[in-house]
């Protein structure tokens, strides 16, 4: 066995111990004339969901993207799990890609593969020794476990609905036990009642498995519902952030117009109503998993 | 990193008390670690009593799975499990069995004769949807002479620009070499009976009759059909066609009706320039190679070749242009479902009508040799 302990060894990796798993500084993003970033700093603690709001075109996606290594930003240092994404080599950077996983927009699923074949490419990527047998068991607690029903396992995405494929992209972020999670808005096109579930899901689920969750959204209902903090995107940089009483404490126009629109309003009304249930709701956590089990 | 971490998850059967060993599994279980023991776990096949966890010391969704499951199989206690570890096994429920997750596939016996069967009914399928998608060209192509307003004279006018003027330099220079090719190649063999003077007859007649249309409707099957193809297939999976449905606009009128005429019209001039230039190119290697000047070669070329080489190639060349438009704007009408389609479809519209464009060919040589055109 002492041969096969190499490989061991050199895959392991400690869960994140540390207060601050992204740290970004002083990020410059720009294309073309435009700039998108000027000087952002952001701290996403460990943990967390921290909800990103802004306007349209201030860069959510876009600072996503760097996060994640899709966007080699012009300036700025972006530390992911203490290691610098920026000035990551490939072989450096491939170390923080299993550790965290990415729910874009529309899913972004491998339309000529299954939906359990999709969750397994990430493992097969990263941990190839894993047998087939396991492979599938995975993919179908993985699917199950993101509230799809078991037989979509062997459904392609084409035959999935909208919010479906949502649940189905989640169950592949999931596919490799990330410690961190980043959702590009994913409640965006769901309705009320599926959206609702989708909030609950993510907050179970970033519970159990003791997630960060960086999550780009428009819904106010979810960042009401689920975010601890809230950053705030505006004039090129992260203007405030924390939570949403602290927000609204402070006087900036957008924030104000934001949270206290009319929609703002709403949400902030129904939030207040069903803060008892909210309550109830954390103790009976993975109510909507599986029930199978007798 | 400390010692606890780096080591790897192991296990062993505790035999020590009386009745039915415990499995005992320490160090790390996690997705990163299973590989390694996954598959001996699945091995150990004697009765067990409890699976003990506690020297686990990291665990995630995968290691809590492989717990519940192997307690499951043998129908053993988990004990001694971290907060964490019981979370996460509540969590997982009983989800799943381990058979595959790929699309159900048949053995090969069913699969070949079910294969052989879906081609034949879909070859009737789609001699179907074509005469309809042919029915629907032609009652569109109705309601436009009836309504000559819903004609898109803009849309029209934009494919004339991409079919035609855009197609210009390619098909010029392609041309060009062919004319220097056929007349190259035909002086070789013709100076063997000191007939090189017929070089001109050759290129003149080749060009006009058959390879300056030939060669246009396959370069354009493969500029604009694959084009109709791709443009119509990723408007259909966008949606757009389906929109333009709904607002009114009939996607027959809007799309292709503009794609099929610009086809049709451009291919003779197109078709007529190809030969000109193949004319242009023969002359030119002659005027080089032949000793007969570039002048003289044009001005024989009046004489020698007969008026009804040229409507010969006229009149093919918009029935080429009409089958290379229909076969593309067709296969991106049928695109369903995923982008794969658009691919496969545009793929298809191009080997399709650069088929039936040589298989036409074929016809054409046979009727005008019969009607005295030879």
């Amino acid at each position: 066995m002492s041969d096969e302990e190499e490989p061991r060894t050199l895959r392991r990796h400690e869960r994140f111990k540390g207060d601050f798993p992204i740290v970004v500084e002083g990020l410059v993003n720009r294309f073309g004339s435009q700039t998108v970033h000027e000087n952002l700093d952001l701290k996403v603690r460990n943990g967390e969901i921290l909800g990103v709001v802004g306007g349209s075109g201030t860069g959510k996606s876009v600072l996503m993207r760097s996060i994640i290594g899709l966007q080699r930003p012009n300036e700025g240092n972006i530390d992911v799990f203490g290691r610098s994404i920026t000035e990551a080599e490939t072989d450096e950077d491939i170390r923080a890609r299993n550790r965290w996983g990415v729910l874009f927009q529309g899913g972004a699923l491998f339309s000529t593969l299954t939906v359990g074949e999709n969750v397994q490419v990430p493992i097969k990527q990263f941990y190839p020794e894993i047998s087939e047998q396991l492979l599938n068991e995975i993919a179908r607690y993985k699917v199950v476990l993101s509230g799809l029903p078991e037989d979509a396992v062997d459904k392609y995405p084409s035959e999935l609905s909208g919010g479906m494929r949502k649940r189905a992209g989640l169950a592949r972020a999931l596919a490799i036990d990330p410690e961190l999670l980043f959702l590009d808005e994913p409640t965006a096109g769901l309705d009320p009642i599926g959206a609702d579930k989708f909030d609950r899901l993510t907050r179970e689920l970033q519970q159990t498995l003791g997630l960060t969750v960086f999550l780009i959204t428009h819904d106010l209902d979810t960042l009401y519902a689920i975010c601890d903090r809230v950053a705030v995107l505006a004039d090129k940089r992260v203007i405030a952030v924390g939570t949403i009483p602290e927000l609204l404490a402070t006087d900036h126009p957008w924030i104000q117009e934001y949270f206290n629109g009319a929609r703002g309003r709403a949400a902030q009304g129904s939030m207040a109503k069903s803060s008892e249930k909210s309550a109830a709701r954390a103790d009976n956590m993975m109510d909507n998993a599986p029930s199978s089990r007798a | 990193m400390s010692s606890s971490v780096t080591s790897p998850a192991e296990f062993y059967l505790d035999e020590g008390g009386d009745g039915p060993p415990r499995l005992v599994l320490t160090g790390p279980y996690l997705v990163s670690t299973i590989g390694f023991v996954d598959r001996e776990l699945r091995k150990i096949d004697v009765e067990l009593d409890e699976i003990d966890l506690s020297g686990v010391t990291e665990i995630d969704t995968v290691g809590a799975w492989t717990a519940s499951q192997l307690a499951e199989k043998h129908s053993a206690k988990v004990v001694g499990a971290s907060s964490r570890a019981e979370r996460l096994i509540k969590a997982l429920g009983e989800s799943a069995d381990s058979s595959t997750v790929r699309a159900p596939r048949e053995g090969v016996m069913m699969r070949v004769p079910r294969a052989v069967g879906e081609g034949v009914a879909n070859f009737g399928a789609g001699v179907l949807t074509l005469l309809s998608f042919l029915g629907e060209v032609i009652a569109g192509f109705g309601s436009i002479i009836r309504h000559p307003r819903r004609f898109r004279r803009k849309a029209f006018v934009h494919q004339l620009e991409r079919v035609g003027v855009t197609s210009l330099g390619i098909i010029g220079l392609m041309s060009f070499l062919i004319g220097i090719v056929v007349a190259q190649q035909g002086a070789v063999q013709l100076q063997q009976f000191g007939a090189e003077i017929y070089t001109i007859n050759l290129t003149g007649r080749l060009t006009l009759r058959e390879l300056g249309v030939l060669m246009t409707a396959i370069m354009v099957a493969g500029r604009s059909g694959s084009a109709f193809a791709a443009q119509i297939g990723t408007m259909k999976l966008t949606e757009e066609v389906d929109a333009m449905r709904t607002i009114g606009i009939s996607p027959i009128e809007a799309l292709v009706i503009p794609r099929i005429m610009a086809a049709v019209l451009m291919m003779p001039l197109l078709g007529f320039y190809a030969a000109c230039m193949g004319i242009i190119g023969g002359a030119f290697i002659a005027s080089i190679s032949l000793d007969i000047p570039f002048l003289t070669f044009l001005s024989r070329i009046q004489e020698v070749v007969p008026m009804y080489d040229l409507y010969v190639g006229m009149v093919k060349a918009p029935v080429f242009g009409l089958i290379v438009a229909i076969a593309g704007c067709y296969q991106g009408m049928q695109v369903s479902g995923n982008s794969e389609q658009v691919g496969l479809r545009t793929t298809k519209a191009v080997v399709q009508a650069i088929f039936m464009v040589i298989v036409l060919d074929a016809f054409f040589a046979v009727f005008f040799t019969q009607i005295g055109w030879a």
